[in-house]
């Protein structure tokens, strides 16, 4: 009570210099916070070049173009994880955007007042899910349901098209890349849907009445109106999907097959770099083995580095159109 | 006030932190197969004598830098180290626990037991080269059952795993294809299938995938009612697995005349030996710094050897027989403290 008397006696100068004493504290302490994230990362990528350096070393440059996995022989290359790793992501990006697209469509403009809320907080439930949830469904659930249902039928329908029928050639065995694409195509919708309609909801209703005033339909006012208005944010809720896509271990772990393969068809088992190091770190024996390991850490970091980079250019370009 | 009864809480904390690091008295890292068993024997152990048994499964390759780094009291493998591995690092082990691996099987009426497999079947399997249960190698083994002519879907451990070293030394024991294109260790680079994680991962592929072929550890096999077969052993008979055909590979392993007790119990001889047996091994440095600990683990060790086995049995791991033992306990000479002194005695204190 009486320092609260006190703090109202103090005069404006007193009060000032207090603040600007604060000021300094605070500038301080959020500098070495930043500073602390800057160092943090720093650690990790001196650790895993590191770590990586003896496999890099051995095998040079062809550590990245070959696809042999060989503990016994000690013959490693990354070409098999690299590639299911961009592959599941792709998997997951081609089903997943459309899905989120049309959830963050319906959800802004179609969706009667009454369901809106109730659909947005169950998407976003679905990002709270832990993803070794997804891996056990997608493994007991999910995978028996496409050996029996979709396999068949895309093994009869796409991969008796010639050209393409390879990438969809049986036998149909449940667990392989497209299974994983899909569980990460699942993983990935409640981040892009929720960014979409976030920013969906920022378009001024001016410009949509305005379109609909001069006879545009639904469709029209999305292409037209809303997409150009909010593109900038919808890129970066893919991109910050695909970086969960890319990143992403114990459900694709459960459901890819984990085969250090690469097969013509998407229906059969794979493995992406963070399921090879969930499955193979711990019982890793010998150094080249364990350096080989970090090497494909190393290459995941690099991977999601590029992504960001070029969500960041593909961002400043498209704002510079807009400001143009 | 307030402050002083936070920095007393602090320092109650940190006293009783202090407390449980002195009572957990010997430390051990490593393997994952045999942590249930460690456990088990560890909390029957510390009710019986008080000594705290701390066992962190981090992995074989993590046991072995973790002793080699000298940061555990013991490391355990499942992958037994060379005579030159232990020499170079002055080391020695010793085998606690034995388990056996069985092939289960998924195809529509076949009950456990009814099929028949050898070794050069099962390698030609997982080589790629047999592709369909209806193949005439299998049909040769199996007179009285009916086929289907359904693919073979093949399913391996995707983790790196002791499972798959004792598997993979059996294939390439009785195969030398096998030998010479995969060979044998923790994780390989497999020819053909898919690979699940961990023993339970193995199980419910098998158990899911029509016409699909597993190995896994027999305690998982009957714990989720897989259909495991019998196998010809060495000596050519056909096997039903059970804890007395795996005992008996470790009986008639010739222990005493293996440097370093380097012997991987697969493909032993014996009318009544199991195949695919394997045991999982304790490493210790052969010179102490610490000896009165180092007594502690050899007395931890000497009483589930003697006392562990219906613990173990009831997990499904197989106790070492009495020979055996006696030669395990014999090699404990070797370790000793800074004096030159054997630390053990024959005794637990």
């Amino acid at each position: 009570m009486a320092a609260d008397i006190a703090l109202i006696g103090r005069s404006a100068a007193q009060r000032q210099r207090a603040g600007s004493i604060g000021d300094v504290v605070f500038r301080a302490l959020t500098f070495l916070f930043a500073l602390l994230v800057l160092l943090i990362l720093g650690g990790v990528i001196v650790a895993l070049i590191d770590g990586a350096l003896p496999a890099l070393r051995t095998f040079g440059f062809s550590f990245v173009i070959t696809e042999v996995w060989n503990p016994v022989t000690e013959k490693f290359g990354a070409l098999a994880p690299i590639y299911g790793t961009l592959v599941t992501s792709a998997i997951a990006m081609v089903v997943g955007i459309p899905v989120a697209f049309g959830v963050a469509v319906f959800i802004t403009e179609i969706c009667p007042l009454w369901l809106k809320r109730p659909l947005a907080t169950m998407i976003e439930l679905l990002a709270a899910i832990p993803s070794i949830i997804y891996g056990i469904w997608g493994l007991f659930v999910f995978a028996p349901f496409v050996q029996q249902y979709i396999q068949p039928a895309i093994i009869d329908s796409l991969g008796q098209v010639p050209g393409i029928g390879a990438l969809f050639a049986g036998p149909p065995l449940g667990i392989g890349v497209l299974t994983a694409g899909f569980i990460l195509a699942v993983m990935v919708l409640p981040f892009i849907s929720s960014i979409m309609r976030d920013v969906f909801e920022t378009v001024p209703a001016i410009l949509k009445e305005s379109a609909y005033g001069l006879g545009a339909t639904r469709s029209e006012v999305v292409r037209q109106i809303v997409l150009p208005y909010t593109r900038i944010g919808v890129v970066g809720g893919i991109m910050l999907g695909l970086g969960r896509a890319l990143g992403e271990t114990m459900a694709v772990t459960f459901v890819i097959g984990n085969a250090h393969r690469i097969s013509a068809s998407i229906l059969q088992p794979g493995t992406t770099i963070s399921a090879s190091l969930a499955n193979e770190f711990t019982e890793a024996f010998g150094d080249l083995y364990r350096s080989s390991l970090i090497a494909l850490g190393f290459i995941l970091f690099i991977i999601t580095f590029i992504v960001l980079a070029i969500a960041k250019l593909l961002l400043l370009r498209l704002q510079k159109q807009a400001g143009g | 006030m307030n402050a002083f009864r936070i920095a007393l809480f602090g320092v109650g904390a940190a006293a009783a932190i202090g407390f449980v690091a002195q009572a957990a008295e010997i430390s051990g890292a490593g393997a994952t197969f045999p942590y249930p068993i460690y456990a088990k024997w560890a909390e029957a152990y510390a009710a019986k004598t008080g000594l705290k048994m701390n066992y962190q499964s981090i992995g074989s390759g993590g046991g072995i830098a973790q002793i080699n780094a000298k940061t555990v009291d013991f490391g355990a493998s499942d992958m037994p180290l060379k005579p030159e591995e232990l020499e170079n690092n002055g080391l020695t082990q010793f085998p606690p626990v034995i388990g056996g691996e069985v092939l289960v099987v998924n195809l529509p009426g076949i009950a456990p037991g009814q099929m028949t497999l050898d070794g050069p079947t099962i390698a030609n399997i997982y080589l790629g080269k047999i592709t369909k249960w209806s193949d005439p190698a299998i049909a040769k083994l199996n007179p009285g059952l009916k086929l289907p002519d359904t693919a073979i879907a093949v399913v391996h451990r995707s983790d790196g795993s002791g499972t798959t070293f004792i598997f993979t030394d059996y294939l390439s024991k009785v195969s030398p294809e096998w030998k010479d294109k995969v060979g044998e260790g923790t994780s390989v680079e497999w020819p053909v299938g898919i690979g699940g994680k961990g023993n339970e991962g193995v199980a419910a592929l098998s158990a899911r995938t029509m016409g699909a072929i597993g190995y896994v550890e027999y305690a998982y096999a009957l714990q989720n009612k897989l259909v495991h077969t019998k196998l010809v052993n060495h000596d050519g008979l056909t096997l039903e697995p059970g804890s007395d055909v795996f005992q008996a590979a470790a009986a008639n392993a010739d222990w005493k005349s293996a440097p370093g007790f380097y012997l991987i119990l697969t493909d032993q001889p014996g009318k009544e030996s199991w195949p695919i047996t394997g045991a999982t091994f304790i490493l210790m440095h052969k010179k102490q710094d610490h000896p009165e600990k180092a007594k502690e683990v050899l007395n931890f060790f000497d009483w589930a050897y003697k006392n562990g086995g219906q613990l173990a049995g009831s997990l499904d791991y197989i106790p070492m027989p009495a020979n055996a033992v006696a030669i395990f306990e014999d090699s404990w000479k070797q370790i000793v403290g800074p004096d030159g002194k054997p630390v053990w005695d024959g005794h637990s204190s």
